[in-house]
Parts: C-alpha cells; structure tokens; sequence
C-alpha cells in the first residue's frame, strides 16, 4: 500500500474545493450537499465547515444512501441499507453531491437517481476527493480532489478519521 | 453483515443478526411504502410470484405493493378451487414456474409445511406468506417493526396475545419472535383453543383476560373465526365475545401509553368491538402500512442473496 | 432327494429354546438334522455358508401390504415378496385393505395364488371384517373360515371399526370358529384432520394433533368387548405408553389379547416431522421419546407379543404432497429385523433369543403361521432365516426391493442383515441376493 495523500493534503484539499464550490454557485445561497455513503458523508461535512469559515453561512448537510439505486445489486455482498436523511427539501435548490472515489460512475448514477426521488432540484453538481478514471458511464465530476491514475488491479482506498480513525489516501494492489 | 437468507419460511429458521437486520432494512423502506418517496428501482427485471393457493386479498396485495415499489415484475398464480388447492400438482406447479423463469416464489397456502417441502425442490428463494397453522413470518416481523417504531424496542415489552392461538399461524411466528427479541409474552385463550404442550414456548399461559390487561404494554387480538363454535372450541360468539373479546369497558384496564394490534381482518363484535377498534392506542392500520416496508426488505434479501449465489456459481 | 446344509452358524430357535452353534440339514423342505456332526452325513448338499451368522425360523409378519390387488403402481405381490425374503421372512400376512377389498375367498385366493406364483414368501391370508371396510356388515367368516384359504385372521386395518355395535358382533361372532379380529385402535372423530402426534412438536409445527387418547379409548373399548365375548382380539401397532398399560392389565385379567410393535415405533419419534418429509407420515403417528422407552420395556418383557411391519408401500409422487395431503405408512419388511437387532440386542437391552422370538414364535401366538415359526428340530418345515450380525450397512431407499421407497429410515446405519433366506428347503435369499428363478408349482 502506498500512501498518497496525507492529513494536511486532504484538509487543504478540502478548502480549495469548498471555495470551487461556492465559486461555481456563485456564492453559498440555497445550496444544499448531499454525502453518499459512507464516507461522502464526512466529506461533506468537513466542506460544510470549510463554506461556513469561508463565507458564514450553514449550509445544510444531508445522508444518501444509494444501495436501492444501484444497478449491481447481484455482483456485490449484501449490504446493509443505510439511512437516507435529507434535511431540507431539495426542490429547486443546487444539490452539490459528495463522494470519496469517482470509478466507474454507477454510484454517482445511483446518487442523481437517489436524489431525483427526493424532488427536483434546480441543478445537481458532482464533488469527488478522487478520481481514479475508468468510467464505465458517461459521468464527470465538477471539482475533484486529486486525479489518481491508476489500473484497474489497483484500489483506492479514502481513509478519515470520522470512519476509519486516520486522514489518508492510499493505493494498493486490489488482490 | 448478517448470512444471507435463502428461504424465508419460519422464524425459529432465523438468526437473531438476520432479524435485526431485516428490520434495519424495513425501517429505510418505510419512506418508500408510506410513498413518501418514490419507488426504486432495485430488482428491476426480477420476477416475484405470488403463488397463493389459499385465498388472501390483503396479504397478496400487500406482496404485489412491496414487489412494485421495488419495481420488480409480479406475476400472480392464484389457484383458488383449482387442483392446485388440494395440493396434489404442487411440486408441478413449482416446476411450471421455474421453466417461466421466476426468481422468487411468495407462497400462501393451507398446508402446513408446503413452504418447506417447496424449498427443497425449487432453486429460487421460497418466501412464506402463511401456511395452514404453521406460520406467517412478515406478519411477525411487521409486527415487530410497528412496536419498535412506536416503543424503540421490542426488548422487555410485556405483550398479550389473545384469542385462537391454535389455529393461528400468526401467534406461532410471533412468539416465536417476539420471544427472539426479548418481550414477555402471555396466553390468553380458551383451553380448547390453545395447543398442547406449549410449555417449550417460553411464554405465560393466563386465562383471566382482564387481569392481565393493566400490565400489558401491547395487547395482539388474534382474529377468531365463527365457524369454530361449530366445533365446540366455544359455545357461541356471544360467549366468546363477553369473556375473551375486546371491547371499550375492557380498554379501560389496558395502560393509557399501550399498544392495540390486529393482524386484520378482524371480526367485529367477535374479538374486537367497533368501537375497540377506534382506540386511540389501535395502531392496526400502521401495521398494514409497516407489512409493505417489511416485505420489501424481506424480498430485497432474499433476492440479493440468491443473485450473489448466481453469479459465484 | 434335495439336500440343503446350512454350516456352521449360531442356532437361535426360540420354540425349541436352543441356542448353540450346529449346522442344519435340510432334506425336501424339512429339516433333517440338527447338529455338530450332521456335515458329513451329507456330502452332496447344496451348503450355505452360516459361519459367524444366526440360524433363525424365517421370520413371521403380522402386518403387511403388499397392495395387489389395486395398488400395483406402489408394490405388488412379486416386489414385495422379494422385499420379505430380503428381510429374513419367510411368512407375511397382507392386508385386506385392497381394491377390490380381500372380503371373499375369491380375492383372497387371488393373492394367495399370486404369492405361491411368485415362491418367495408365504401368504398368511388376511379378510377384512366388515364387507369392503365399510363398517357395518360383517365379512362372511365361517365361509372364509372353512375356505381353502382358511382365513383365521380379520382386520379392517386403516380404517377403524367405530361402530361399537358392530365391533361387539363381530367379536362375539367370531367366537363360533375362534378367528382373531383386529381392529385398527383409534377414535376416528377424536382424530379428524389429524396429522401427527399431538403435543409439543405438533403445536410448534401447526399440524392438527393426533390424541393418544384417540388410539386408548378404542383400545379399551375393544379390550372390554373381547373380553365380554371371550373373543381373540389382537391390538396392532400399539404407539401408547397409555395403550402398553392397558394391554398389561387386560392380559392380566385373562382377555385373549395380543399386541404387536411396528420397528418405525420403536425407534421413531414425533421430532422426525419437523422437516415436514412426508415419509414420516404415518398412522398411528410416531409418538415421543417416553412412548418409545415404554413400548421397548413392553416388548423385551412380552407384554407385546410381536413385531410387525406395518409395510405400507406408497408411490414417491404421493408422498411428495404436502404433508396434509400424503398417504400414512413406511416401508418395513427389509429393515425390521436389522433395527430391532441394531438398538435393543446389541445396544444390551434385550438378548438375542427373546429378539428372535418376537418375530417368530410371538407372531405364532397370535395366529396360525401353518409351520412358521420354529421349531427348528428334525420333522419341521424348513423355514429360516440366516442372519449375519456384523454386517454394517447404509439403508438406501434406491436398493430396497420395495417397488415404492418410501423407507424413513434412508441413510440409517444398521448392524445386522439377513445373508440367506430358506423357504420350505429353497434359497429364496441367497447371498444377500433374492432367489428370483421359481420351482414349478
């Protein structure tokens, strides 16, 4: 395992997406981030805090949980169904979606369908720690981390303290 | 992560993380059976069978809601007054559906066993909807779902279950999971109308409805059919009525913060009075709502166990 | 002349109270010699190995069906016969209960010439007591009686004879030629819908219970009716502790009672029923473990006279019904003696002579088995049943000789089974092979 990318990369990471965030918005007004769990979740409440530093303003936090949406329910574990708890109503505000690793696409996929079932927002953007490449659908994230080439023998695991009791990323060989 | 369900035919065939876990699971499917959500997409392109050879509108549609907002495909085998009811070409009819490629088989039948004796010979998951007097483990779990809901836990809950327990699948799977959970259960029938030999059980047996009632946190009326008195199991449903049903007077002893369940359909003026029914402490309704959330994740389950075997093999 | 030695086995002879190893010279159907020495006298005798085996009288069934006429599609004549010399018989008794019903000579007669037809097992014939188990008109038995078949045995078996009435009749009628009646002991309104034996498992499994109460008020009944009438009455397939104690007090206050045992209850209890395998169905329904433990106590100290099969053939569509649905019985004749063998005698519970004698002079005490039974000395008929003690086999309803295999006790371990067979001085069993080639007759 290789470690890529360590506490003080991510945090600082952190702050350069929130201000692409709100820049993108132009500003922080009716914005709304939605995690995808698991670890979406601490992701964007770390870029909750860095928005509110940046700007004063709370934006709201929601949970996804995206295993009903996904289309490889036959070729993974049983998972156990995690809460879905969105605390304001999406309709007509700018969804910012939050992951840890961009792949193949079929969890972001999962996610615009997760959240189209909750309303309808005025605009949905994609936020992603990393991107690994190797889409298997036509998906693009609007602020990414870091890019990480990497081959498909790889995994690339996000690692936070939240979860996992460490800030890091690292790569290893997926056998 | 819990094992994986293959077959859901009994509760005493579960484990305690399997339970917990089906219950987790329903819990996030009740925004989607109260259609507070839209429904999902998950077993898009399965097929679910209902095979009901014992009639039961309400059940079957409560299986075609929880398929549907799972966007499954539903195709019904209802066989009522066919030869299929006495049984005899069951194990045929099991082998028609496997050739039209279904993946799942929800079996209502009269037959005590039939589920079992399904399991073993078909490949795709069997899912019992009640067999004769044997079982009806969703009703149990929806059951359970509604009092976690409503009390936080099932654990120590002190729960009354009265009325025809012997010819009740529905008291059998609920004690049996009730008893999982951690609640107290107590008998309360007519000596013709319990079964025998219920001290494995690990339940109270009680006679006197009415002393039990003010330490009771949920009271289950199970539903009593007329044509038992024909049997002499009771002498009329005037009797069955004043000593075991339940009525407003009889309310009264019930604790103010207590539950009043049915498993529906109830017969009024039998075991429950109209006017027991509008109880605010009723929350029969609930328990229907609740039975789509826990059938959902019981199909969930069973089908994303069943694909992963697929796909190993 | 036609010479059959059987060397060098243990001789358990119940009539005779022998037990001693001694070969066994058989010359045209009977027994010639029994003895240390008798080998040399006979050296151009057909030999049958018996070395390390017991030589028993050919075993004697009570209770059996062998389905023909109406019922071929789950065994007939020929296949059951064949599972009888598997076994170690060498006489069976096949209900009446067929289609059409065995309540004239001419149907009995039919089976009884298809068994001679067959050669590898005697039939002990068997009338119903009421015509076509119907209940109310009795069966003519002083002309089946005085028949060539000369029936001495009625039973309605599978259906009870519920009416007291007639069951009294019948009894008192069946004095005037001292035949045996014998009525299948249950209460059948106490067991409507019944499916298995009521309490604790039938509770958990939600399958209508059958009382014991059921099978000891008909028992008691016809005990008192047998008694009142002075009549033979022989109680088959008791499964009661209950129904034990009322056999135990009858005979002791002189009814002309007796009773058999079914090997399935012996060893089988209600538990069996929780995977819902129809193959546990049957009627009387396998009891619990208390049952059991007295219903072994009874037969070790006699107060059940035999073992009987009960081999209740049924094909495997019908027992692959839900279990509300499926036929009653199990397969019995080739593994009867093997389990008695492999739990009571060799577990040191029972000796070996008294487990002989409860399938061949018990069952001789119940009717007429027309020289079946022992003893083995010189002048008998040659009927026996070689039996090797060792041999540890795996029941596999594949390669019983049954035509149904419908066997609850399929992947059983047993110690014991019969090697050779002899009926009237020929190998129907030979090897553990079935002698299918029959003499002329």
């Amino acid at each position: 395992m290789r470690r890529l990318l360590d506490a003080d990369d991510l945090s600082r990471m952190v702050r350069r997406l929130a201000h692409e965030v709100i820049e993108g918005n132009g500003g922080a007004q009716d914005l709304v981030l939605l995690g995808v769990r698991t670890r979406g979740v601490p992701i964007a409440r770390r870029l909750a805090d860095a928005i509110r530093t940046i700007e004063g303003v709370d934006v709201p936090v929601g949970e996804l949980d995206v295993t009903l949406y996904r289309d490889d329910l036959a070729l993974r574990d049983p998972m156990p169904i995690g809460a879905t708890d969105v605390p304001v109503d999406v309709e007509g505000r700018t969804v910012v979606l939050v992951d840890d690793v961009l792949y193949t696409g079929r969890t972001v996929r999962a996610a615009l369908d997760a959240t189209s079932a909750l309303g309808r927002p005025a605009r949905i953007r994609l936020v992603c720690l990393v991107d690994r490449g190797h889409r298997e659908l036509p998906v693009r994230a609007d602020h990414v981390g870091k890019n990480i080439p990497t081959s498909t023998e790889e995994m690339v695991v996000v690692r936070l303290s939240e979860t996992d009791g460490v800030d890091e990323v690292v790569v290893g060989d997926a056998r | 992560m819990s094992a994986p369900l293959t077959d859901l035919i009994a509760i005493r065939d579960l484990t305690r993380d399997q339970v917990d876990d089906l219950l987790d699971t329903a819990r996030e499917m009740l925004p989607i059976a109260r259609r507070e959500r839209a429904s999902v997409p998950t077993l898009r392109g399965r097929i679910v069978c209902n095979l009901f050879l014992e009639d039961s509108t309400r059940t079957r549609l409560s299986f075609d809601l929880a398929a549907k907002r799972l966007s499954a495909d539903v195709v019904d085998f209802t066989a009522e007054g066919t030869s299929v009811t006495k049984g005899e070409s069951l194990l045929d009819t099991a082998e028609t559906l496997m050739a039209l490629g279904v993946d799942l088989i929800v079996l209502r039948t009269s037959s005590a066993g039939a589920p079992v004796q399904l399991a073993r010979e078909v490949e795709v998951p069997v899912l019992n909807a009640g067999d004769g007097w044997h079982q009806h483990p969703t009703q149990a779990l929806l059951d359970a779902l509604t009092i976690r809901e409503r009390c936080g836990t099932v654990e120590g809950a002190r729960v009354t279950i009265v009325g025809d327990v012997l010819h009740s699948r529905v008291a059998r799977s609920e004690v049996e999971l009730l008893r999982m959970l951690g609640a107290h259960v107590t008998l309360v029938a007519p000596p013709t109308l319990l079964p025998p030999d219920v001290g494995g059980w690990g339940v109270t047996v009680a006679s006197d409805i009415d002393a039990v009632l003010p330490d009771t946190d949920v009271l289950y009326v199970l539903r009593v059919q007329r044509e038992r008195m024909h049997r002499a199991f009771f002498p009329s449903t005037r009797e069955y009525a004043s000593v075991w049903g339940i009525g407003a007077d009889r309310l009264r002893r019930l604790p103010a913060d207590a539950l009043l369940m049915h498993p529906g359909p109830v017969n009024r003026g039998v075991e429950l009075t109209s006017e027991a029914m509008e109880d605010p402490r009723s929350v029969i309704t609930e328990q229907v709502t609740n039975g789509i959330a826990v059938r959902m994740a019981c199909l969930y389950r069973l089908l994303s166990a069943t694909t992963r075997a697929e796909v190993a093999s | 002349m036609n010479e059959l030695l059987i060397s060098g086995g243990r001789v358990l002879d119940p009539a005779s109270g022998t037990d001693r190893v001694a070969d066994v010279l058989v010359r045209d159907g009977v027994v010639a010699a029994v003895g240390p020495d008798v080998a040399a006298a006979s050296p151009g005798a057909d030999v049958l190995d018996a070395r390390g085996c017991w030589v028993t009288p050919g075993l004697i069934d009570l209770h059996t069906h062998l389905r023909e006429p109406g019922g071929e599609g789950a065994e007939d004549v020929a296949t059951g016969s064949a599972a009888a010399a598997a076994g170690g018989y060498t006489a069976v008794s096949p209900m009446a209960n067929t289609d059409p019903v065995a309540d004239t000579a001419v149907v009995i007669e039919l089976v009884l010439r298809r068994g001679r037809e067959v050669g590898l097992v005697d039939l002990l014939p068997v009338a119903s007591i009421t015509r076509g188990l119907g209940g109310v008109e009795l069966t003519p038995m002083g002309e089946l009686a005085r028949s060539d078949a000369r029936v001495d045995f009625f039973s309605d078996d599978g259906i009870p004879l519920g009416d007291s009435l007639v069951m009294r009749r019948a009894l008192q009628y069946a004095t005037a030629f001292d035949v045996v009646v014998c009525n299948h002991s249950e209460d059948p309104v106490l067991t409507a819908d019944a499916q298995m034996n009521e309490g604790a498992m039938s509770s958990v499994l939600g399958l209508p219970g059958w009382p014991r109460e059921a099978e000891e008020i008909m028992l008691a009944r016809d005990l008192i009716l047998a008694h009142g009438a002075g009549a033979r009455l022989h109680v088959p397939h008791l499964t009661t502790a209950g129904g034990v104690e009322l056999v135990r007090r009858a005979k002791q206050a002189g009814t002309r009672v007796t009773a058999e045992v079914t090997p399935h209850h012996l060893l089988l209890e209600d538990v069996e029923v929780a995977a819902y395998d129809a193959v546990m169905k049957v009627n009387p329904p396998l009891r619990t473990a208390a049952d059991v433990a007295v219903l072994r106590a009874a037969l070790i100290d006699g107060t059940i006279d035999a073992v009987a099969t009960d081999h209740a053939p049924h094909g495997r569509e019908a027992k692959r019904q839900p279990w509300e649905h499926a036929p009653c019985g199990m397969l019995g004749l080739e593994t009867a003696f093997p389990i008695v063998h492999t739990e009571l005698v060799r577990t040191g519970r029972m000796d070996a002579l008294t487990a002989v004698a409860r399938f061949t002079t018990g069952p001789a005490t119940v009717r007429n088995t027309r020289g079946h039974g022992g003893p083995i000395v010189p002048g008998s008929p040659a009927n026996l049943q070689v039996f090797d003690p060792e041999l540890t086999w795996t029941v596999d309803r594949a390669l019983l000789r049954s035509r149904a295999d419908n066997t609850p006790f399929h992947g059983r371990t047993l110690v014991g089974r019969a090697r050779h067979t002899v009926l009237h001085g020929r190998p129907t069993l030979r090897d553990g092979a079935v002698v299918t080639e029959v003499p002329n007759v």
